[in-house]
């Protein structure tokens, strides 16, 4: 075999670094399946919020286009969209939108765990990080342009949920865009992806095993979205205090808490009393007796209702807020990995 | 020129220490066999060697003064580790295409010619070739690389007697051309033929380093095999008891 005494001659020195783009080529040869894999399961998201959402928004327009709007016609139509947007498949609670909010942590779990625990795993490390690009470069050059395809991808597929949504939160049926949904519009829907592949990462890096790294990943991430969801999202602005009361379906609204005061100092929170009620509000009709209904009669003996929300209006803000510190996260995580694996004892 | 140097170099894991007071000094233009039982800490100086891992103490650098794992030196320094890890489910061309990426230098033509030389498809993936196979693609593309250091850690350990022969055969061959090679076995007779420096580990220490002609005539042996043997009995008559 001539193959033996092919020259193999040592090559001259150059003490510059490789350049980054070549870590393109090299990380896409290397995730193609799995890009690939996130864009099929985008799309079909995507086409799906499209064939659930068209007649949703023909039956605003045709609701809203109608004249007059007291016609028995129009109430019609209103109600057909009322009926459409409160049994909708793709809410908050409905089976749709619970299954659409695994999305980021599928994506994240999936795509971040294996990147650095199938190589450690296999023992591909080895291979990797001895080549000529370096180890801390090639960690850093991977996850960020991987991270950047991600949030790209999610960012498009925000556009379409936030188009589904629109008729929502219009002026018939009014639902907080503060809440359904929220965390997969167009800032949040790649700050949570990306969150979810940092983790993933960061937890292949220190676990060193694909399954039980992905574990992981979606363990953590289930406790942080349970936190944001539940506790940190609401006091992201003071909420706005006002006298009145909110029902629910009836306004954009997201509010936080009820109380009540008499005569300037707190009286209650949230419900009135049995006590309360039975003392001034006996008479009242049984129809009448939601938080509503007791309002007037409470009205009449000195007590103010209460509630502080976050308006509509601060979605945007809600969404930089909430996409900032889940970018700042997902950059925490990512150093911190990209420094294991520059110190890491194989 | 020393291709690698190392003084008072150890690796510790938890409380035991792999390697320990290392002090070493391989010219260039060697084939250096790095010989000892499993556990002597091969695979430990090698690993250090490379970079990919640090040290607990001392310090290593390798093709003249470069520390083990800049990138002044993984640029000059090809590496084939225990089992040649490959990406399974990547071609031969995947392989070829990343490592090329990867590199400063890389020999297409040459990694091309030897892979039809030696009957290896490229549009075959990794995972499916034979043992041997994976093992010389593996070293073609580290030769590719046009490297000044070759390191193998144990190369050969999982192949048949031809896919040895023929491993061997190649790694000989960068040798005729300059490259440095630094290669690990607990079988000696794998590395007499080709080898021409030794260095002797048991116990994380080094037991024994020099040219090979020194060694044997100094110790009056007729091979190094004989040497080794003879040198592990008597520093670890346990082992041989």
């Amino acid at each position: 075999m001539t193959a033996r005494t092919m020259s193999a001659r040592p090559g001259e020195d150059d003490s510059r670094p490789l350049p980054w783009r070549r870590m393109a080529g090299v990380t896409w040869r290397q995730h193609r399946i799995m890009l690939a894999g996130v864009v099929v399961l985008l799309g079909a998201v995507a086409v799906w919020l499209w064939t659930a959402g068209m007649p949703l928004h023909q039956a605003y327009a045709a609701a809203v286009a109608c004249h007059p709007a007291s016609s028995t016609a129009c109430q019609n139509l209103a109600g057909t969209f009322s009926q459409l947007a409160t049994s909708d498949f793709m809410g908050n609670h409905g089976p749709g939108g619970i299954l659409v909010q695994l999305v980021p942590v599928l994506i994240g779990a999936f795509a971040g765990a294996p990147v650095l625990a199938r190589e450690l795993e296999t023992g591909t490390f080895r291979y990797a990080w001895t080549q000529g690009f370096g180890r801390w470069r090639w960690a850093l050059a991977k996850l960020v342009l991987l991270a950047i395809v991600l949030a790209a991808a999610t960012a498009a597929t925000g556009v379409v949920v936030s188009w589904y949504f629109q008729p929502e939160s219009g002026t018939l049926y009014q639902t907080s865009p503060l809440v359904t949904l929220f965390g997969l519009r167009e800032v949040t829907f790649p700050g949570w992806t990306l969150a979810a592949f940092a983790i993933g990462a960061l937890a292949g890096m220190l676990i060193r095993r694909v399954v039980p790294a992905i574990v992981a990943t979606l363990a953590a991430y289930a406790g942080l979205a349970f936190a944001a969801a539940g506790f940190l999202r609401e006091h992201y602005l003071t909420p706005v205090a006002t006298t009145g009361y909110v029902n629910p379906g009836t306004s954009t609204a997201w509010v936080i808490s009820q109380w009540s005061t008499k005569d300037g100092t707190f009286a209650f929170s949230g419900n009135p009393p049995g006590s309360l009620v039975n003392r001034f509000c006996s008479s009242l009709s049984p129809d009448k007796t939601g938080p509503q209904g007791f309002a007037p009669c409470l009205a009449q003996h000195g007590y103010t209702q209460w509630i502080s929300y976050q308006p509509a209006s601060r979605f945007w803000a809600f969404q930089w807020i909430e996409g900032g510190w889940l970018l700042a996260l997902a950059a925490l995580l990512i150093a911190a990995t990209i420094w294991l694996v520059h110190r890491r004892a194989a | 020129m020393n291709i690698i140097e190392t003084t008072g170099l150890g690796k510790r894991y938890g409380r035991a220490w792999a390697l320990r007071d290392c002090t070493l000094e391989i010219p260039a233009g060697r084939v250096t066999a790095l010989v000892g039982p499993n556990g002597a800490g091969k695979s430990t100086l090698l690993n250090l060697a490379v970079g990919l891992s640090m040290p607990s103490a001392g310090v290593v650098t390798v093709l003249g003064g470069r520390q083990a794992g800049s990138s002044a030196a993984l640029d000059g320094v090809a590496f084939v580790a225990q089992d040649t890890p490959l990406y399974k489910n990547l071609t031969v061309a995947d392989m070829i295409f990343l490592t090329r990426g990867l590199n400063r230098r890389f020999d297409h033509s040459y990694a091309r010619a030897r892979l039809d030389e030696l009957g290896i498809p490229v549009k075959r993936r990794a995972g499916k070739l034979s043992g041997g196979q994976q093992a010389q693609l593996a070293l073609t593309l580290a030769l590719a690389r046009r490297p000044r250091l070759l390191v193998l850690d144990e190369p050969v350990a999982m192949l048949d007697p031809v896919a040895r022969h023929d491993f061997m055969a190649t790694v000989q061959a960068a040798a005729a051309d300059g490259v440095s090679v630094l290669l690990s076995s607990h079988v000696l007779a794998e590395l007499e033929r080709v080898a021409d420096y030794l260095i002797l580990l048991s116990r994380g220490q080094v037991r024994l380093a020099g040219d090979a002609g020194d060694l044997l005539a100094a110790h009056r042996r007729a091979s190094l095999e004989e040497l080794a043997m003879a040198y592990l009995r008597e520093t670890q008559p346990e082992v041989t008891r």
